[in-house]
């Protein structure tokens, strides 16, 4: 069945997004095809838990079903869980590898529906891309995770004391996961401006990519550290 | 929840069949990438880093045999680990260090920022294999062999490399933002595991048990990202599963001692899901408890769920508070192999395996180890009150060995 969820966006629209992904030099490796035996839905657990298919996301890539491509690309790719276990297809196609290239192209071109997926998220890519760690000790705050029980409050109550009794030097820390240095930080900061990766960041949240560039530059900067 | 018959022997990990599963080179959907690392190093197009001797020659799942340093290891730290469950990446260290292994812990060392590239894709191919190669970099300045304490980061390397060989565009953008951080262009000769590690060393830690696991059972969760990306290249032992599952953590635990039970859906992932874990929980917590934790109630009863990733632990222990709520039958305590073979081995539960950052009531399981768990807190304590009154600025390596 066609999809007719979005009329209102052209099919040249789709069609460019969809060239984008198949552009990708991963693309060719992850798609060979499809026996439509279902091997990926029965491994995959957002299947049991949402109205997703990896099966129907790689048949609709193998199909080049434009329509159905701008449909899994809003509705669809953000409930992947990207575990990988679709990877047992006996085609050797990876539904997840396609999904995270896909996801890429959302992000890239700012999609409406991306950046409300990702609304809640924006403040752990502002703490993995300016402190060189995904979460960190001080993140463990009862209001963000209520339902991990009493215990998150108990680490958050006691956390500097309890951060000092590791015996590795590395993990006194609050604010990061461990102890990284100066340089290390700003090679990672060029990294990224280099790679356009902080462009990305604007397409998502223009106030989050001010907010990193201007620390990022100031650093940089102040170390007398140029890019480019 | 009714129990199944399982496709092994006394729920154990010896499969119920005749058939015997050779390893066969020619059948991995992945080339010997180790040989395609060397060319490549021949070639000039990279710095290969050997990995250093003594090492350990382990089997993989087609039968290419894997080189796993003992030590002069350098620590590839698990954001999550050090993070959240730091008494996972202690337990790994103080294990080299009661095993008097030369090790280093960077502080010149970034997340291989997947989880965020798994959450998000706010990353790219070039961007992602360029974070992965200054990591190398800096492991090769130091003259110490990169381990990886994350399964995620393991995965996510071994996807890095593969493109890498196989893409000289990627490989020459990568090395050109490598250069200009003015780093040596550097691939390890192998990308090794810290459960690989602990597989290696397995009869070490054997001679060393101080408390008799014979009355413990475990289920183990064996990693996604450990062996569903590049799967070629994980430890499969043809002594467990018949060769036919990873045989990481589960050679382990058995070696301690600890009965291994299987269960029915030890294929499935945890639930972390990366963007889930962090804004859509009750995806992770309705997996995590009723496909994971459940079944194994159901079918194994375990003391302990054991497993070899960041992510895994949280979702598997964190997920239980609430459902525990809604009656269900969930209740298991989660850690990774390492925690459970430190305390094998006599490392203090609080010191060193820091089970107070776990939420699922571990002292069950203590007890029943043998160890008093009530005497170890109050020791713990007294730990915290001298740090607290100034007397110690921080626990010590020497006051936890």
């Amino acid at each position: 069945m066609l999809s007719n969820l979005y009329p209102e966006v052209p099919l040249q629209e789709k069609q460019r997004l969809f060239d984008q992904v198949k552009a990708d030099p991963r693309y060719e490796s992850y798609l060979y095809g499809c026996y439509e035996c279902g091997i990926c839905v029965a491994a995959c657990p957002s299947a049991r838990f949402y109205d997703f298919s990896p099966r129907k996301i790689t048949q609709t890539m193998a199909r080049e079903d434009i329509e159905m491509f701008y449909e899994h690309l809003n509705d669809d790719i953000w409930n992947c869980s990207q575990c990988f276990s679709c990877t047992r297809c006996p085609r050797q196609n990876n539904p997840g590898g396609l999904i995270t290239i896909m996801r890429e192209v959302a992000v890239n071109n700012g999609l409406k529906s991306t950046k409300e997926a990702l609304a809640g998220y924006t403040r752990i890519i502002y703490k993995i891309m300016t402190t060189g760690t995904q979460v960190s000790p001080d993140m463990l705050q009862e209001d963000a995770f209520p339902d991990w029980g009493p215990q998150v409050k108990e680490v958050a109550s006691h956390l500097d004391l309890w951060r000092r009794a590791l015996p590795p030097e590395t993990l006194h820390t609050t604010g990061l996961s461990w102890q990284v240095e100066e340089r290390t930080m700003l090679e990672l900061y060029t990294i990224w401006k280099l790679t356009g990766v902080l462009d990305m960041i604007s397409e998502l949240d223009e106030g989050l990519h001010d907010i990193m560039e201007e620390v990022m530059d100031d650093a940089l900067e102040d170390q007398g550290f140029t890019v480019g | 929840m009714n129990p199944k018959d399982l496709p092994m022997v006394g729920r154990g990990t010896v499969p119920e069949t005749q058939r015997v599963f050779r390893p066969d080179p020619d059948q991995t959907p992945d080339d010997d990438i180790r040989e395609a690392v060397l060319e490549l190093g021949r070639e000039g197009e990279w710095i290969v880093q050997p990995v250093p001797e003594p090492y350990y020659l382990a089997p993989t799942k087609y039968g290419r045999s894997k080189k796993v340093p003992f030590e002069k290891t350098w620590h590839h730290k698990s954001c999550g680990q050090c993070g959240h469950i730091p008494g996972y990446s202690t337990s790994i260290f103080w294990l080299n260090r009661f095993l008097g292994y030369d090790y280093f812990d960077p502080r010149d060392q970034t997340s291989c920022t997947a989880w965020n590239y798994y959450a998000s894709a706010t990353s790219n191919q070039v961007a992602q294999a360029a974070v992965a190669m200054r990591n190398f970099s800096a492991a090769y300045e130091t003259g110490y062999f990169p381990i990886i304490h994350c399964g995620t980061s393991f995965g996510h390397y071994k996807e890095v490399r593969h493109e890498l060989v196989h893409n000289h565009e990627l490989r020459r953008k990568v090395r050109d933002v490598i250069t200009k951080l003015n780093r040596p262009f550097v691939m390890p000769e192998e990308l090794v595991h810290y459960s690989e590690w602990m597989y290696a060393i397995r009869d070490q830690l054997k001679a060393r048990v101080v408390h008799d696991l014979s009355g413990i059972t475990a289920t183990v969760h064996p990693a996604c990202h450990y062996y569903k990306l590049q799967t070629g290249d994980a430890i499969y032992d043809p002594e467990i599963y018949g060769g036919q599952r990873t045989a990481a953590v589960t050679a382990v635990v058995q070696e301690l001692g600890a009965q291994v039970a299987d269960y029915s859906t030890w294929y499935d992932c945890c639930g972390f899901g990366f963007r889930h874990i962090l804004v859509q929980r009750d995806f992770t917590r309705s997996f995590a408890t009723m496909r994971k934790i459940e079944v194994m109630k159901a079918e194994a009863n375990p003391d302990v769920v054991l497993t070899h990733d960041t992510g895994c632990v949280t979702s598997l222990d964190k997920s239980q508070f609430a459902t525990q709520a809604h009656g269900r039958n969930v209740g298991v305590p989660v850690m990774s192999e390492s925690q459970f073979a430190a305390l094998a081995v006599g490392a203090h539960p609080f010191r060193v395996a820091q089970l107070h950052w776990h939420s699922t009531d571990y002292r069950p399981l203590l007890t029943k180890m043998g160890i008093d768990v009530e005497a170890a807190w109050a020791e713990f304590q007294e730990d915290l009150a001298k740090i607290e009154h100034g007397s110690m600025e921080y626990l010590t390596w020497e006051s936890v060995l």
